[in-house]
């Protein structure tokens, strides 16, 4: 089953095109790796894609309204605000946000899907400590769990990694590759190579507000578009422990 | 659920003390009967007529002010925002000076709250053209300031080209806030509008939740912002419109009260609102019976109280704010 469709999507940000004719598919079960240099408009795709930006095209998930679609996908955005110092599981719980009706109060099954959440991010020890009094990284992992209380068919995350020591990098995407395994499908950009080819199912390149690959990890970071996209060389190979991606060095 | 309850428990009791306190100085069992029996004399009057309207309008406006500030605070996501920002109360000043200073006040009691109320819309239709549809939080700041400023100005302007010293003096009396010799029909006046406008407020619960986490998350997860900032702005204007219009400018109500009442509720915009519209009626009314009591014959204004009582409350806010940071 098809989760979301993009065709021709354009995006223009202060008259200046950010995004051109950017046509995917995302089916269920995947973890599809968004990757690309900084300002190659993976941001900005996913924001359109959820219809939070104005663009040109056609995206499955902004053509639904506000409360449909946010039931279809969840979002988390690169930056970390969390304006006030609510406990760990009043903010996780806003992920049901629209799952409920105007004044509806929490049901059994919000509760269970804040449950969920909290456990497949290991935040039990923190849940009524005020969010705003976390580190960084644990903070990015709360943040994580309010998407996934959201439980929608369709996860989008943008840098969810970053900050985050190795071993909750590893888990984090684990968690995306166990809700692929439940039918469940993750767009998740990411700047760790490394991560993205042991994890994602399919990575996606955005170059310069264009889809340059699209593929299986093996069959897309081809030395060709290392170099040319993103101006290094690397070492890939299959090993007995799974596939290992190291960088090794700028080209110009 | 339980400082609701005793929030509700002080402002009933606050509402009472209201109606008893006054210079009159008479027994409150027989003032209460007075007021609910209505026996014709000239207590029933005092208590119908002027006790009764007082403590409702400083029951229905601490109210608004405090749930506006709330809505405010979570709408900008901003501990120091306040109602009085998107120039509101600073446009329905300049209405009722300009009715104060034509004389149109002196014509009927229903002139100055009316002329307030002109300036109040005109003032919020005004930051809407300014702010758009889409402006976000920073446009509507931006253009807040610019109306206060604007009515600011112009209020000045009134003020300096008046011919008769008698009627700066009332104006700048009246700017400073009161809820003395005010009548029924000032209660009838503000009072629809500041049901309308209380019921837009606190609808925006969820969507002030929501915020919590961003504009972007807030509306990935199904917010409608451009008309929650509408409803926003709109029921702002109407509580504090109203409110201005009959006792002037009242400040720190809607800075103060959802600071101190933010850690009871777990720092939730949403449950803040109630709470906030409670912990306003009770600040509102404690200080109309303190400036009864501590000058009665100097008719110290109500408007100079909450600003000597709130800003060093705010001070020592910030400063335990300031500690928490570091």
């Amino acid at each position: 089953m098809t989760l979301l469709t993009v065709e021709n999507l354009s995006v223009s940000l202060r008259g200046r095109p950010v995004l051109h004719d950017i046509s995917l598919r995302a089916a269920q079960g995947e973890v599809i790796g968004l990757i690309g240099p900084n300002g190659a408009g993976k941001t900005t795709l996913m924001r359109a894609i959820l219809g939070l930006v104005p663009h040109r095209g056609r995206s499955s998930l902004s053509d639904l309204p506000a409360r449909a679609r946010a039931r279809a996908a969840a979002w988390m955005p690169q930056a970390r605000d969390i304006a006030w110092p609510v406990s760990v599981e009043t903010l996780v719980m806003l992920g049901r946000t629209p799952h409920l009706a105007p004044g509806q109060p929490v049901r059994p099954e919000d509760q269970a899907a804040v449950d969920r959440a909290i456990t497949r991010m290991e935040l039990h020890s923190f849940r009524q400590r005020p969010a705003t009094e976390l580190s960084g990284g644990e903070q990015a992992r709360v943040l994580i769990a309010r998407a996934l209380a959201q439980e929608t068919p369709l996860l989008m995350v943008d840098e969810p990694t970053a900050g985050l020591d190795p071993a909750h990098q590893i888990a984090t995407l684990q968690v995306f590759s166990a809700l692929a395994r439940d039918g469940r499908s993750v767009i998740v950009s990411l700047h760790d190579l490394g991560l993205a080819v042991r994890h994602c199912t399919r990575l996606i390149v955005v170059d310069a507000g264009r889809v340059k690959a699209d593929g299986p990890p093996g069959a897309v970071l081809t030395p060709e578009l290392l170099r040319d996209t993103f101006h290094i060389s690397a070492w890939f190979h299959d090993t007995a422990d799974g596939p290992v991606f190291q960088p090794l060095k700028v080209v110009k | 659920m339980t400082l609701t309850r005793l929030l509700a428990a002080l402002v009933g009791l606050l509402f009472v003390a209201a109606l008893v306190i006054g210079p009159a100085g008479m027994d409150p069992v027989v003032s209460l009967r007075a007021l609910l029996v209505g026996d014709g004399g000239p207590l029933t009057l005092v208590m119908r007529e002027i006790r009764l309207p007082r403590a409702l309008l400083a029951a229905m406006i601490g109210a608004a002010l405090g749930l506006a500030g709330a809505a405010m605070q979570g709408f900008l996501r901003n501990p120091l925002a306040d109602p009085g920002l998107i120039g509101v109360s600073g446009s329905a000043a300049l209405g009722a000076v300009i009715a104060l200073q034509t004389g149109l006040a002196t014509m009927t009691a229903f002139a100055l709250p009316v002329s307030a109320l002109a300036g109040a819309l005109i003032g919020v239709l005004l930051v809407l053209l300014l702010a758009g549809p889409r402006g976000g939080s920073l446009t509507l700041i931006l253009a807040g300031i610019a109306i206060s400023a604007l009515a600011g100005a112009l209020t000045s302007l009134v003020l300096n080209l008046s011919p008769n010293p008698f009627a700066a003096n009332e104006i700048v009396f009246w700017m400073m806030g009161s809820l003395a010799d005010r009548s029924m029909t000032h209660v009838w006046i503000a009072l629809p509008l500041i049901v309308l406008g209380s019921v837009m407020l606190l609808s925006l619960g969820r969507g002030l939740d929501a915020l919590t986490l961003g504009e972007d998350a807030a509306q990935a997860m199904g917010i409608n912002l451009p008309r929650l900032q509408l409803t926003l702005i709109l029921g702002t204007a109407a509580v504090v419109g109203a409110s201005t219009a009959v006792a002037g400018a009242i400040g720190f109500i809607g800075l103060v009260v959802p600071h101190v009442l933010r850690g009871f509720v777990g720092a939730r915009p949403g449950r803040l609102l109630p709470a906030s519209a409670l912990g306003g009626a009770v600040m509102l009314l404690a200080a109309d019976i303190a400036v009864r009591m501590i000058l009665p014959e100097r008719d110290l204004k109500l408007g100079v109280l909450t600003a000597l009582v709130g800003a060093p409350l705010f001070l020592h806010l910030i400063y335990r704010t300031r500690r928490a940071i570091a």
